[in-house]
């Protein structure tokens, strides 16, 4: 049954832009229903702010599908809130009490800074991706699409990687700040198949070194980003990720 | 003045697109190096046409407004993608595609330019299949079809109910790699503002950067508009937040012809709305209508007893309940097409049938097909006899499989388990046939100017089958617009690059500025989100899934009074030169309060009904859809007039195909 007067007081990153200092500040929201979603509470809390002439809160989201990966909040201390396999947007509030404090701030990496509040800035992946998360086939090459056979179990397994959304979770969830679960998941993916043969070594030493460059921290292992990560990506795509990239770097010397 | 000439190709429809290709004037390879493109989006139109652009060689710059072109609301197409391949040996061809397409549109689309879009449809999937798209497959290897809504064979390809993400995806994956060559230039967190026209053609934008807040002019020899729908005219619908108008209506008001507005679809199966609070509305993919039969109850006490919860949907016997899908179509049954399931659902809340507290709830139930997929399953491990909860739970295995992240998006949303209990669902906007005019080559009626995606009007006539707007945006852009743009372009070769310090620029950025200022010089009380939530309603309920002649004109006077209301009380708050959502949505409302007031002009205008456009004075006996062919058979193509419009039409032929009564009796 929904619940229609919950009293939630939230702690919020505030920062104006990248180059102020930010602070937790506090708000209280009355009247909070639990079948709304998190960010609708956000949305009744700007409705609020905005009223009393104050600054709305900055956030990333579209979709509120939990399809887009644009929703990026670390609620509570974990990325995009206490349940598992789901995306803030997804969040309702039927997951918290009445009376509950909820602490909420952006992802915390030094690849990706803060824009403002709590949005911010994951170019990063794009240039990862453009470093070698493709195959490259010009438009209007392709062969018949059922002339390569892929056996179901090899192209389920390639689809359960490509799921990710690339909301950078598992970059937020991590104490080291490493991207490899996203970039492990997509490298799985395009190794798995044939149509990614041939550029699977160039591919994979590509986007590692490109995830270098960007400033993420390296993987020891902790399973934190497969723990928070909303869309279930396995941290056994870092240890497929590893093998590539070993066999590369041999065959490359 | 521009005319309407929609450059169809000769000969007979199966052969246009082949001549016209063969014709086509081709540009040699160091030209296009000089000649800039700018795209707008990056949804599947928008990247596929970036990518496939660039490959060729032409300078191309791409803008979209969120962080990533990755995450374009095509991201959240969940059922499938249509193709023609006839892999399942069903009687699939391209013209059984091209029929199928034009019927479902109520007949209001273009022959020539549907039978191109069922053509180039098998091209498609091999694309994306070498792209490393991991389409669902069978257990030899072969790719897995399923049904949509308005058809009798199998030609939908899906990847669980993720399709959208994973075509996305594999165009994203070839649009980076074009970024990471250096011949597309990104701008994400950019929205583009105003088209720059230099001696009647159209030359460049002002957009703004939205975390700087700056704004920027770019040149290029050809825009190509790939923007999307204009759904959130309604304020709640199945798309993203972001998803607007603001691009389509700029060109619009500098000369591009907005083509059958009213035309918008409501989605029969979405999530019911749950409360005020409420900011956007959930799709429950059509792909569920394959194996879900939708019903209400028979007897008014059973209603009663479902709202006040002292009855599950499944203590209500077989006898009692009305699967009226099935008994008004039974040669379609639960797959008819969209308008006609939408309202069929409406009719029966309407009449009280309705499951839920609003009354505004219909029943999508599994267990007809659980049932059997655990018979299948079990014959197949050799199991005899089962008690039925065991069957249940292996048929349920099978379901998880082909639906699995919907019914978990369903539970986390509603709390309610569907494998459980049955889904509650209810008809919401989901799409937008009309948009902007284009002629066979895509071009809208501004030179240079061209449409693809959802935000032209081409393909879908009065009502679009699902899993075609999948289809139709990578048609455009992997397919149609690299040979079309040759056509304009191939005349361009001598313009050189034209410097944005031109006059014509500093005059557009001028009154971007402009509006922007006004919009911030109102400082009233109300939140942006109070008028787009105002409006919303005045279309839902006057020009939503039912309009007639009295309310339609209620809506434009009282949209007339919100648009006042919002440029003397509307509150912008924070400053131009920040990253302010706030200012953002602001413009695009600003946009939507003057689209709304047409798409209402274009269903008061239209007096007949088709597809998804409604009109209660024009339905047959049995409350089915009635056109009028005599007087209504042409596109509503409307140029913008200042204080108010006017209307050209472009007539239909229909050459290949018998106009006649849609039915799916
Ligand atoms: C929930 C849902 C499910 C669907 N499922 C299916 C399905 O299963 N099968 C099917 O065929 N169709 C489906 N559809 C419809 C289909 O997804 C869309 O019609 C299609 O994806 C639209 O693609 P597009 O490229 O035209 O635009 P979009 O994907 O909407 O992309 C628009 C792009 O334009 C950019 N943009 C817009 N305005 C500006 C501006 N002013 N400045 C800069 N950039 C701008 C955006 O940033 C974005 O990149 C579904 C739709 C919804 C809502
Ligand atoms: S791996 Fe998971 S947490 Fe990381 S970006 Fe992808 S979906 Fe998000
Ligand atoms: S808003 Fe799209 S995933 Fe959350």
């Amino acid at each position: 049954m929904s619940e229609n007067n919950m009293k939630i007081t939230l702690k919020v990153w505030r920062q104006r832009n990248n180059k102020a200092k930010g602070a937790l500040e506090t708000y209280k929201v009355d009247e909070v229903s639990s079948d709304m979603s998190f960010l609708e509470m956000f949305d009744v809390l700007n409705d609020k702010l905005i009223r009393e002439g104050k600054d709305p809160i900055a956030f990333d989201h579209d979709c509120r599908e939990g399809i887009c990966g644009m929703c990026s909040m670390y609620i509570n201390g974990q990325p995009h809130g206490p349940l598992q396999g789901v995306t803030t947007c997804q969040l309702h509030m039927r997951s918290f009490k009445d009376g509950d404090t909820i602490v909420v701030e952006p992802w915390r990496a030094k690849a990706f800074p803060v824009i403002k509040d709590l949005v911010v800035d994951r170019s990063a992946f794009d240039r990862i991706i453009a470093a070698g998360g493709f195959i490259s086939v010009n438009t209007g090459n392709a062969q018949d699409a059922n002339a390569l056979p892929i056996s179901k179990e090899l192209a389920d397994r390639a689809f359960a990687a490509a799921a990710c959304i690339g909301c950078g979770a598992c970059v937020a969830a991590c104490k080291n700040s490493s991207a490899m679960l996203f970039v492990s998941a997509k490298v799985t993916q395009l190794s798995l198949l044939p149509q990614g043969e041939p550029e699977r070594q160039s591919r994979v030493l590509d986007m590692a070194a490109q995830m270098d460059a960007e400033g993420f921290g390296s993987c020891t292992n902790t399973g934190a980003c497969e723990a928070e990560c909303p869309k279930g990506i396995s941290v056994s795509n870092i240890a497929h990720m590893n093998r590539e990239f070993f066999a590369a770097e041999l065959n490359k010397k | 003045m521009a005319t309407l000439d929609s450059k169809i190709p000769e000969g007979p429809v199966e052969k246009k697109w082949t001549n016209y290709k063969s014709h086509v004037h081709l540009i040699n390879p160091a030209n296009k190096r000089n000649l800039e493109v700018i795209v707008i989006g990056s949804g599947l139109a928008g990247a596929s046409a970036a990518a496939s652009l660039a490959e060729l060689g032409y300078k191309v710059k791409v803008f979209c407004f969120q962080d990533s072109p990755r995450r374009a609301h095509s991201i959240a197409a969940q059922g499938g993608i249509n193709a023609a391949k006839n892999y399942q040996n069903d009687g699939d061809s391209d013209y059984r595609l091209f029929y199928d397409t034009v019927k479902g549109g109520d007949y209001r689309s273009r022959e020539a330019n549907v039978y191109r879009l069922a053509e180039v449809s098998a091209n498609i999937i091999d694309q994306c299949v070498a792209q490393g798209v991991p389409f669902a497959r069978e257990y030899g290897g072969m790719l897995s079809n399923r049904s949509f809504g308005g058809v009798l064979v199998q030609r939908t390809f899906y990847a669980a109910g993720q399709t959208g993400q994973q075509l996305l995806l594999g165009a994203y994956s070839a649009l980076e790699r074009q970024v990471g060559m250096g011949a597309v230039q990104m701008y994400s967190r950019h929205e583009m503002l105003e088209l720059v026209m230099i001696d009647g053609k159209c030359r460049g934008i002002i957009a703004r950067d939205l975390v700087s807040g700056k704004l920027e002019r770019h040149f290029g020899h050809a825009v190509l508009l790939c923007s999307g729908g204009y759904g959130n005219v309604f304020f709640l619908s199945t798309n993203a937040m972001g998803s607007n108008v603001t691009a389509a209506w700029k060109a619009h008001k500098q000369g591009a012809y907005f083509a059958n507005p009213c035309y918008t679809q409501i989605h029969p199966t979405c999530i019911p709305v749950s409360g005020h609070h409420q900011s956007k509305l959930t799709l429950m993919s059509e792909s569920l209508r394959n194996d879900g039969r939708i019903w209400v109850p028979k007897k008014k006490e059973d209603v009663e007893a479902l709202r006040k919860k002292q009855k599950k949907a499944s203590q209500i016997p077989e006898e009692d309940r009305d699967y009226y899908l099935e008994r008004r179509y039974p040669a379609f049954g639960n797959l008819v097409p969209r308008d006609v399931a939408s309202r069929a659902a409406k009719e029966r809340c309407d009449a009280g049938f309705g499951v839920n507290a609003t009354g505004e709830a219909v029943f999508l139930d599994f267990t007809t097909n659980t049932r059997r997929y655990g018979n299948i399953e079990a014959t197949k491990h050799g199991h005899h006899n089962l008690p039925d909860a065991e069957i249940m739970e292996l048929g349920r295995g099978v379901i998880k499989e082909k639906y699995g992240n919907l019914f978990d998006m369903y539970k986390q949303i509603t709390g309610v388990d569907p494998y459980q209990e049955p889904m509650q669902i209810y008809p919401a906007v989901h799409y937008t046939m009309g948009g902007l005019w284009v002629d066979y080559n895509l071009m809208t009626t501004v030179p240079g100017l061209y449409a693809l995606g959802e935000a032209n009007f081409s393909d879908h006539g009065a009502n679009r089958l699902g899993a075609s707007a999948l289809m139709q945006g990578l048609a455009d852009g992997y397919f149609v617009i690299p040979y079309t743009i040759g056509d304009y372009l191939s005349t361009e070769i001598r313009t050189k690059a034209i410097s944005t310090d031109h006059e014509a620029f500093a005059q557009a950025e001028k009154s971007v500025q402009e509006k922007i200022d006004k919009l911030f010089a109102v400082k009233g009380t109300q939140p942006v989100d109070y008028f787009h939530r105002e409006l919303g309603k005045i279309m839902w309920e006057k020009c939503g899934m039912a309009r007639n002649a009295k309310g339609l004109q209620e809506a434009i006077s009282e949209i007339q009074k919100l648009r006042e209301a919002f440029w003397k009380d509307v509150r912008v708050t924070g400053e131009k030169d920040e990253f302010n959502p706030e200012l953002e949505k602001a413009g695009r409302v600003a946009d939507f309060l003057e689209l709304g007031e047409l798409v209402c002009k274009d269903a008061l205008d239209r007096n007949e009904s088709c597809g998804g456009h409604f009109r209660e004075e024009y339905q047959t006996e049995e409350g089915e859809a009635l056109r009028d062919d005599e007087k209504y058979n042409y596109v509503a193509a409307w140029e913008y007039k200042g204080a108010d419009w006017e209307l050209h039409k472009e007539e239909l032929k229909f050459e290949n195909i018998k106009i006649a009564q849609r039915s799916y009796k």
